[in-house]
């Protein structure tokens, strides 16, 4: 499904991506651990395609189709969807409206009709209910005024709703006290589907306690420097990146 | 120095210019010379604007004149009573010139929730002021909503006597190609207790200019005055000029007085955010900009105006788009 081939990435002048290469099959969840600095970030906004990621070689494809030719909104029209660190707060622009908006904007690009308004609430109710959500929430400036985890549950609100094929979860953890990682990891895996691709980039092994991953990589200056199956991770916890770091 | 009397007397030397203090940001002399013609003499009022009145709300349609013009027209609101004001300021053609003066006078206990639409052509200068007088326990609400002209200016002056009466004076400017938007507030509180609160927000895109001049008073004896004031805006071109001057005149005791401004861009992490999910950058920049000027609009308080506000802002904001 996703397919990264020695991508080379600088950020202002700077190579931070060194030739990475990943494949990440349909119906699986691969993480991506990595200490600070390693590029974990670069790569999540490089898939998503934020400006002043410059891609100087490689490539990244999403199911056959060349991701970096297109620009944010037409990857997220194609399926790829990143599920920010800091969620930003957006005043003024309803949580629903928002989505709403986004939803009719994607099947657009697609060539799909819009969903009625009737339709889309009918969704929005049941997707809310199954993750325990206040409508009220949604009817709010997107974001304003939330919590960590109440941030965190909206975007799990937002990926149950818009239904990506490939979800980039960038440091989802970061904020979360332990009820909040529940309850937005099972979110998560709510969303495991035979078609769909899930990258979870993290720094701790504890998500991936929640989300238990089918392959494991070491992501250091730049590179994957090793992969394997989730015992990586508690590898990882026991002893630390500092033998990546060397070793890069 | 002002527009008015330059017009009646047809003598440039009245202008008000960018030596004049109050006006350095909205010169007037630079582009009005020659000055325009009277477009017709009438007592020396030139025009005067159509009124109706839609269920609740009285509207005051004001025409462009052809050439120069200038009209004085004043609203009583007699004691108790309770008026919504519609303003409507319509474009004309080519390079007129209008002057308008609307005071206001609020009886005791009356109150005046007024909108302002302001709608001039490209090449017009355009200026709009309205001194307005509260009495005791009287309420005040306004909102201007501009889209520029080649030079305009929106000025409110207030004379807040405390004693329960109430102002609030909120603004908001949208602008594209050259125009430029003036929206200029004194406000003067001269008797204890008197509370108002200003929400003024721009956004100027292309080589537009807004300007913000926003002055509060608080006279001798006017104790506990509680006075705030906010003016934000979003230049959306490099070639965009925003020049803000909030000021606080205090000489009582035991105020509270505030004042706030900032001039920035559009917020590139809540851009990304959004084109992340799907939604196109252009559609996303507008989403992002009516949402900011939106919290205007949606502090208006009676359903009507707002709703006229509304679709005079999603006008304009069609025009952003470009």
């Amino acid at each position: 499904m996703l397919d990264i081939q020695n991508l080379q990435v600088c950020v202002a002048d700077k190579p931070i991506i060194k030739g990475l290469s990943l494949q990440v099959p349909a119906g699986e969840v691969h993480a991506i651990m990595g200490p600070n600095g390693a590029g974990k970030s670069t790569l999540s906004y490089t898939l998503a395609g934020r400006n002043g990621y410059e891609v100087s070689g490689g490539s990244a494809t999403l199911n056959g189709e060349d991701l970096l030719a297109l620009d944010a909104s037409a990857r997220a029209a194609r399926g790829v969807f990143l599920s920010f660190q800091y969620p930003l707060e957006i005043p003024g622009v309803p949580a629903l409206t928002f989505v709403r908006t986004a939803m009719n904007a994607q099947r657009k690009a697609r060539g799909e009709p819009e969903i009625s308004a009737p339709d889309f609430l009918k969704r929005a109710r049941a997707v809310a209910a199954s993750l325990k959500m206040d409508m009220n929430m949604l009817k709010r400036g997107l974001n304003v005024g939330f919590s960590g985890g109440e941030k965190k549950r909206m975007e799990i609100f937002q990926m149950a709703m818009l239904e990506p094929r490939l979800l980039i979860l960038d440091e989802t953890d970061s904020g979360l006290d332990i009820d909040a990682l529940k309850i937005v990891s099972e979110g998560v895996n709510a969303l495991r589907a035979p078609d769909r691709a899930m990258l979870v980039i993290t720094h701790y092994q504890r998500l991936l306690d929640y989300i238990r991953p089918d392959r494991v990589h070491v992501l250091a200056a730049g590179r994957i420097v090793a992969s394997g199956g989730p015992e990586l991770a508690q590898q990882l916890e026991r002893e630390g990146y500092e033998k990546y770091e060397t070793a890069a | 120095m002002s527009l008015r009397e330059a017009l009646l007397t047809h003598n440039a030397d009245l202008l008000p210019g960018r030596r004049d203090e109050d006006w350095r940001w909205t010169d007037l002399r630079g582009v009005l010379r020659p000055l325009p013609d009277m477009s017709t003499d009438l007592q020396g009022l030139t025009s005067r604007p159509d009124i109706e009145v839609l269920p609740g709300v009285i509207v005051r349609r004001h025409a462009a004149p052809v050439a120069g013009g200038v009209s004085d027209i004043e609203l009583v609101v007699a004691r108790g009573e309770v008026v919504l004001l519609l303003d409507a300021f319509e474009a004309g053609e080519g390079a007129y010139v209008r002057d308008a003066a609307l005071p206001i006078r609020l009886e005791e206990g009356a109150s005046l929730t007024r909108l302002v639409l302001a709608e001039d052509g490209a090449d017009a200068v355009s200026v709009i002021c309205s001194d307005v007088s509260l009495a005791a326990g009287a309420t005040f609400h306004q909102t201007v909503i501009a889209s520029g002209a080649r030079r305009q200016r929106i000025e409110t002056r207030v004379t807040h006597p405390g004693q329960g009466a109430s102002v609030r004076l909120d603004g908001a400017y949208l602008l594209s190609g050259k125009r430029h938007a003036d929206q200029t507030t004194r406000l003067d509180h001269t008797g204890p207790g008197g509370e108002s609160r200003q929400l003024v927000r721009g956004v100027a895109a292309d080589q537009s200019r807004g300007v913000f001049q926003g002055r509060i008073i608080v006279r001798e004896g006017a104790d506990g005055a509680d006075a705030r004031l906010t003016h934000n805006a979003l230049m959306l071109s490099e070639k965009a000029e925003i020049d803000a001057k909030p000021e606080l005149e205090i000489y009582a005791d035991d105020v509270a007085c505030a004042h706030g401004n900032t001039v920035g861009a559009l917020d590139e992490e809540a851009l990304f955010y959004a084109c992340a999910r799907g939604i196109p950058a252009p559609e996303a920049r507008l989403m992002l900009i009516e949402a900011f000027i939106g919290e205007i609009v949606e502090r208006i308080d009676e359903a009507v105006l707002q709703a006229l506000a509304r679709s005079f802002v999603a006008t304009r904001l069609e025009a952003l788009r470009g």
